[in-house]
Order: structure tokens, then C-alpha cells, then sequence
């Protein structure tokens, strides 16, 4: 695949509360210190939906403003993709409950949030984003697929591409089942073009399996396994440190995927 | 854009598992929806259910047993489709084949079921049993498909409500073009379950009748469950194709279409545009056509803004039921169907067309050659996706 532009990055993760406050951390200048994270209120979304909004949606609208706020790129001239293992499990939880006693209850306002592609819909009607969007999963692997298939759009339409990953810690009972424990989101928005602002030019390639990229220090490689969006953290500690490089990712399928990263 | 050949292509509906049997049905004029109960359903509706998912997933891949992934494996296993894997497996690599399917419920009944078993203690356990990763999760049903097929190549599951699987066709365009595989299976399947049932039932979608697109009186869906399949790959032989695809945002509302249609003509258009075909050149519309009110209004809008009033079209969702995540591939198939035999079909269960629609409404199954075919998928969250069909000489 012929190189694509990382022109913006998006943080909203525990003890990484936006770009420009992740940055030296994953520069490692200063020590990552796990914090609870504050539900962003997302300044697209109308005032009585931010509140009301469903989790999921308002990590998906805040990392996208992150990424958004050091570009100059209107949102509305964007292409999409929201990539998440699970979408909003509170919503599963919250329906489950409700078909397991009579007289199984569902709220609409919960069926249609349900749907995988929720936050791609807020986000459409919000930004006034009419161009192809896609909500995808690849489980664990959702972050690696987003950025394929973000890449293919800018690549093959031609089309500059925000992509938002994001996933939520599942309520109980579900938690037990369930290999997310942390809610995080992290976004990109892709070029075909390079331009003055392009951090970084990045290339593709499928490769057999191989061992992921980790993080160095405990607490941040536990951040990346703990939730799929954070799979992204190799990627963006290079971004942070502007140093070139290859990034290995597991695809979804039997394959991986090594991202070659020039800074630029 | 260069034409994506459909080298093998299933269905498995309401109406059977095949090509044949949905051929025979559609001919028939019979529709695959009833009353039958599903599950603990006390819901008065009309469903479009598939027989022969009572039986668990045996074998190396029991743990992905749930009512989504028998519906995969029933699928896999209709009309030489494994075999058509393997030869291409043998051909390609089985690294350099992609699998991009679509569903909308993937496995949620299994969550259903569980959480109905739970201890009713303090805790609220789900049992030891369930197995969310490989039931609900949304990759689940391609994760299955995958193993099922020894397939190593990139793979996701697209979940865009109902244009899911219709979106999948674009997926894999988009990553055999880049290079990142040589073919891909594409497809979706969808499974029926509390969820969709009561969920569409408390946004007053979901019709007590069965359902009848574009007629005068109808007031809803009726939902159904399908899988359905396809290889995909750039090839110079002659055959089936993709010839073009459109994907639009309405960037209006999260459950109800945009009435002015404009998300949808935008698909469609982009679709016609790719191709590079010219608007007479079309000679049928599938619609998505789901016999709510608004979709079959603002639907008819776009497609007579586009095509005009002359274009033959019908909603194939009297016979199948709305297959929401898999509708995409359900009516692909049943497009392909109508480019290979020359059988456009009826809008079924429509008695009186509405007269607020202009199109072309086919009351009749019509036998004509037929070279180019339109396929729309529509989904809440306003994703919208069309398909363009035909023989590539």
C-alpha cells in the first residue's frame, strides 16, 4: 500500500487525558500514573445529549475533538471509521436485564444507541459528516482493522479519514466475562496527501504472526492490554517521540501487521 | 473502478439453503415468513426464521456454538461453497484471503440466555458456560467463518445496523485494491433474537401483519435471519461482478431515514458513478424496501431522483423478512440470482401499491434479460450503502 499521513492524534485513556498531555508521557519525561477518567463532555453533541449520551458515545466524540483540536480539518470532510471490540456493553447489560423478567421492557432510547455503529451516527449528525463511514470490530484486534480499513479509504477514495477506536469497561456481571478492563479511545485522522502539519508518513504490510510491540514500564503495557483501543500505544509513543520506526500489530485474522512509521 | 469478480456466491433464508431453493421460491411466488413462535417470544408477529439450528457446533470450534455461528455453518454448507474455499485456498494462499463479513446481533442471544440463567444471588453471576468473546462479541461471526475456512488473511466484521454486510463487498474492494489480500470472503449473517424483536417492537417497527413493502397499508417490519456468502477477487474471466458500490452518511437521525432521501441517492449515486455506467443502463432495484413507512417514502424519492419513474424495482423482504445485518448479502445474492436467470421479482405481499410512490413498483414477477442490477441497504445511524451488479463480458 502506498504510504498514508498521520496529520492528528486523539488520547482519552486513564492518566492520558488528551494529546497533549500523553505526549510526554509516552516520551517518558514523566512517569505514567494510572487516573480515573472523567467522562469527556463532548462540545459537539447538543447540551441535553451530552449528558444523557451513552458512554461509549461521549470517549468516541471526546477523542475525536482531541484529535480535531490540533487540526485545522473541518470534521464534516472526513471520512469515518469507529473501531471498537464491543461497542457499549452497558447497553447490552441494561437490555439482557430487561428481556430476562417480564414484561421485558426494552427502552428505545437504548435499542437504537444499541446498534454498533451509535457513536458513528451521533458523530454524522453532529459534524454534519455525510461521506462513507463504517463501525467495525476485529475483537482485540479492532485498532489494527480501524487502521486498515482508514488507510484503505484514504488510500483507494482518496478521502482524508478520521478514525476513532474506543472501547468501555463492561459493567458486572459481564466484567467477569470479559477481557476489557479499562475504558479508552484513542483517534487518528489519515491523509492521502501529505501536508505541512503530517507527522508521519506510514505504510502496511501484512506479516505471518509475530509478537506484538509492547509498552516498557508495566503500568502502561497493562493500559494497552486492558482495553483494544489501546493497542494503539506503540504507535503513538513513537508520534510522541517523532522517532521512525516498525510497529507490530496482531491482525484479526492469522495474520500481523508491521507498520513502518517515518516521522516526518 | 475495476469490476470484482463474484467467483461463488450462497444463500441460506426463510426460504431454504441455496441458490436453487431460493430460485424455486422466488418463482413460486412463496414466501418464507410466518407465525411460528420464536423462542419465548409472546410477541404477535410474523418472522422469517431457518430451520436446522437446533443442533450445537461440535468439534475443534464447540465454543463458538450460538445460534449466529450454527446459522454461519449452515450457510458454509450450501451450494459446493466450502469447496469453492479450498480451491481458492490451494490457489491464492491461505494468507492472501481476506474475511470481511457483517452482522448486526451477532451472537447476543447466547448473552440473552444468560443473563436469564443467572444466579439470582448476591453477585448476579452469568454461568460458567457462557462465553462472551466467542458468542456476542460483533468479531465473533467472522472469527468463526475464518477458522472454519483455514483462512490467515486481514478480517473484520463491518456492523452498520442493517448495510452491514452490504458494506463488506466495499471492505474487501478497498483491501484487495491496497494489496493487503488477492480475494476475500465476504458476506454477513444475522440470527433472531429477543433483542431485534422487542427492540424494534418499542419503536413501534415492527408490524403485527406480515410485512408488506410499498403497499398503500403497511406499518412495519417483519425480521428474519440468513447467511449469506461470496468469494471475491480480481479476475479477467468472464462472469458475475461487482461493478460498482456508493456509501453515504444521512447525518440526520439515528432511527429514522432522512425523507428528502439523501443519503440514499448519494449511495446509489456514487455506485452508478464507479461504474460508469449510465442511468438507463439500469434494469432493476432491489430496494431495501423494509415496509416502514418512512424508508419505502424517502427510498422511492431518491431512487426516482436517480433513475426515474420507469426502473423496474421490488423489496425482496416479503419473502426473506428484513435479515438486518445480513440483508446486504441476502439481497446481493438474490440480485445475482435476478442478473443470472432474468427473474426480476415481485414486491410480494403488496396488495394495493401505495400511490405517494412513484417508481416502478413490480407487482408481477417479470422473466427479462436483465444486465445491470441496483441493490440498496439502509441502516439506523443513517448508513447507507448501494451495490451495483452485473455480467463482466
Amino acid at each position: 500500500m502506498n504510504p498514508v499521513f498521520i496529520e492528528a492524534v486523539g488520547c482519552c485513556a486513564p492518566g492520558l487525558g488528551g494529546w497533549t498531555r500523553a505526549q510526554p508521557i509516552l516520551r517518558g519525561e514523566g512517569p505514567y500514573v494510572r487516573e480515573e477518567l472523567a467522562a469527556p463532555q463532548p462540545q459537539r453533541l447538543p447540551p441535553n445529549e451530552r449528558r444523557r449520551a451513552p458512554l461509549a458515545v461521549r470517549l468516541a466524540f471526546g477523542v475525536a475533538e482531541d484529535a480535531l483540536g490540533t487540526n485545522g480539518l473541518a470534521p464534516a470532510a472526513l471520512a469515518t471509521v469507529f473501531a471498537s471490540s464491543d461497542g457499549d456493553t452497558h447497553i447490552v447489560h441494561r437490555i439482557s436485564v430487561a428481556l430476562a423478567e417480564p414484561p421485558r421492557a426494552v427502552s428505545p432510547t437504548d435499542f437504537h444507541n444499541s446498534v454498533h455503529n451509535a457513536a458513528a451516527g451521533y458523530w454524522s449528525i453532529a459534524a454534519g459528516a455525510r461521506l462513507p463511514s463504517t463501525s467495525l470490530s476485529a475483537g482485540t484486534a479492532s485498532f489494527a482493522a480501524g487502521l486498515l480499513e482508514a488507510a484503505a479509504l484514504a488510500h483507494v477514495e482518496a478521502l482524508d479519514c478520521l478514525l476513532v477506536a474506543f472501547d468501555v469497561r463492561p459493567p458486572e456481571p459481564l466484567l467477569a466475562r470479559w477481557c476489557i478492563r479499562e475504558s479508552a479511545a484513542f483517534a487518528l485522522i489519515l491523509s492521502p496527501r501529505r501536508s505541512a502539519g503530517s507527522l508521519a508518513a506510514l505504510r502496511i504490510r501484512t506479516v505471518p504472526r509475530v509478537a506484538e510491540t509492547a509498552m516498557e514500564g508495566p503500568a502502561l503495557e497493562a493500559l494497552r492490554q486492558d482495553n483494544p483501543a489501546a493497542r494503539a500505544l506503540p504507535l503513538l509513543r513513537q508520534l510522541a517521540q517523532r522517532a521512525s520506526a516498525t510497529v507490530l500489530l496482531d491482525g484479526a485474522g492469522g495474520c500481523s501487521l508491521a507498520l513502518d512509521l517515518e516521522t516526518l | 473502478m475495476n469490476p470484482l469478480r463474484i467467483s461463488a456466491y450462497t444463500l441460506t433464508t426463510a426460504l431454504g439453503s441455496g441458490r436453487a431453493a431460493h430460485l424455486a421460491a422466488l418463482r413460486g411466488q412463496r414466501s418464507g415468513l410466518s407465525q411460528a413462535p420464536f423462542e419465548s417470544c409472546s410477541l404477535p408477529t410474523w418472522i422469517g426464521a431457518v430451520e436446522g439450528l437446533e443442533t450445537a457446533l461440535t468439534g475443534e470450534l464447540a465454543a463458538w456454538d450460538c445460534r449466529n455461528n450454527r446459522l454461519a455453518e449452515l450457510g458454509l454448507q450450501a451450494d459446493g461453497f466450502l469447496e469453492a474455499v479450498a480451491r481458492l485456498r490451494e490457489r491464492v494462499g491461505a494468507q492472501r484471503v481476506g474475511v470481511f463479513l457483517g452482522t448486526s446481533t451477532s451472537g447476543i442471544h447466547q448473552t440473552e440466555l444468560a443473563y436469564r440463567a443467572r444466579d439470582r444471588g448476591p453477585g448476579s453471576a452469568l454461568p460458567a458456560t457462557f462465553d462472551f468473546g466467542r458468542t456476542q462479541n460483533i468479531f465473533s461471526c467472522a472469527d468463526y467463518v475464518r477458522r472454519r475456512l483455514q483462512l490467515d488473511g486481514v478480517s473484520h466484521v463491518i456492523s452498520t445496523a442493517c448495510s452491514s454486510s452490504a458494506k463488506a463487498f466495499a471492505a474487501a474492494y478497498r483491501a484487495i485494491h491496497s494489496g493487503l489480500c488477492d480475494a476475500a470472503v465476504v458476506g454477513g449473517v444475522d440470527s433472531l433474537c429477543l433483542t431485534t424483536l422487542y427492540g424494534f417492537n418499542t419503536l413501534q417497527l415492527l408490524s403485527a401483519d406480515i410485512c408488506r413493502p410499498a403497499d398503500a397499508g403497511r406499518n412495519g417490519i417483519s425480521i428474519g435471519e440468513a447467511a449469506g456468502f461470496a468469494i471475491v477477487e480480481f479476475s479477467a474471466a468472464p462472469g458475475l461482478a461487482l461493478l460498482g458500490y456508493g456509501e453515504s452518511s444521512d447525518a440526520h437521525h439515528m432511527s429514522a431515514p432522512d425523507p428528502e432521501g439523501g443519503g440514499a441517492l448519494a449511495a446509489m449515486g456514487a455506485a452508478l458513478r464507479r461504474s460508469r455506467l449510465k442511468r438507463e443502463d439500469i434494469g432493476y432495484v432491489n430496494l431495501h424496501g423494509t415496509a416502514t413507512p418512512a424508508n419505502d417514502l424517502a427510498e422511492d424519492r431518491a431512487v426516482v431522483d436517480l433513475l426515474g419513474e420507469r426502473t423496474p424495482c421490488s423489496s425482496t423482504k416479503g419473502w426473506t423478512g428484513h435479515t438486518l445485518g445480513a440483508a446486504g448479502i441476502v439481497e446481493a445474492a438474490i440480485s445475482l440470482l435476478a442478473l443470472e436467470h432474468g427473474l426480476l421479482p415481485r414486491s410480494l405481499n403488496t396488495r394495493e401499491r401505495d400511490p405517494a410512490l412513484r417508481g416502478e413498483i413490480l407487482m408481477e414477477n417479470r422473466e427479462a434479460p436483465l444486465a445491470y442490477a441496483l441493490s440498496n441497504s439502509f441502516g439506523f445511524g443513517g448508513s447507507n450503502c448501494s451495490l451495483l451488479f452485473g455480467a463482466q463480458p
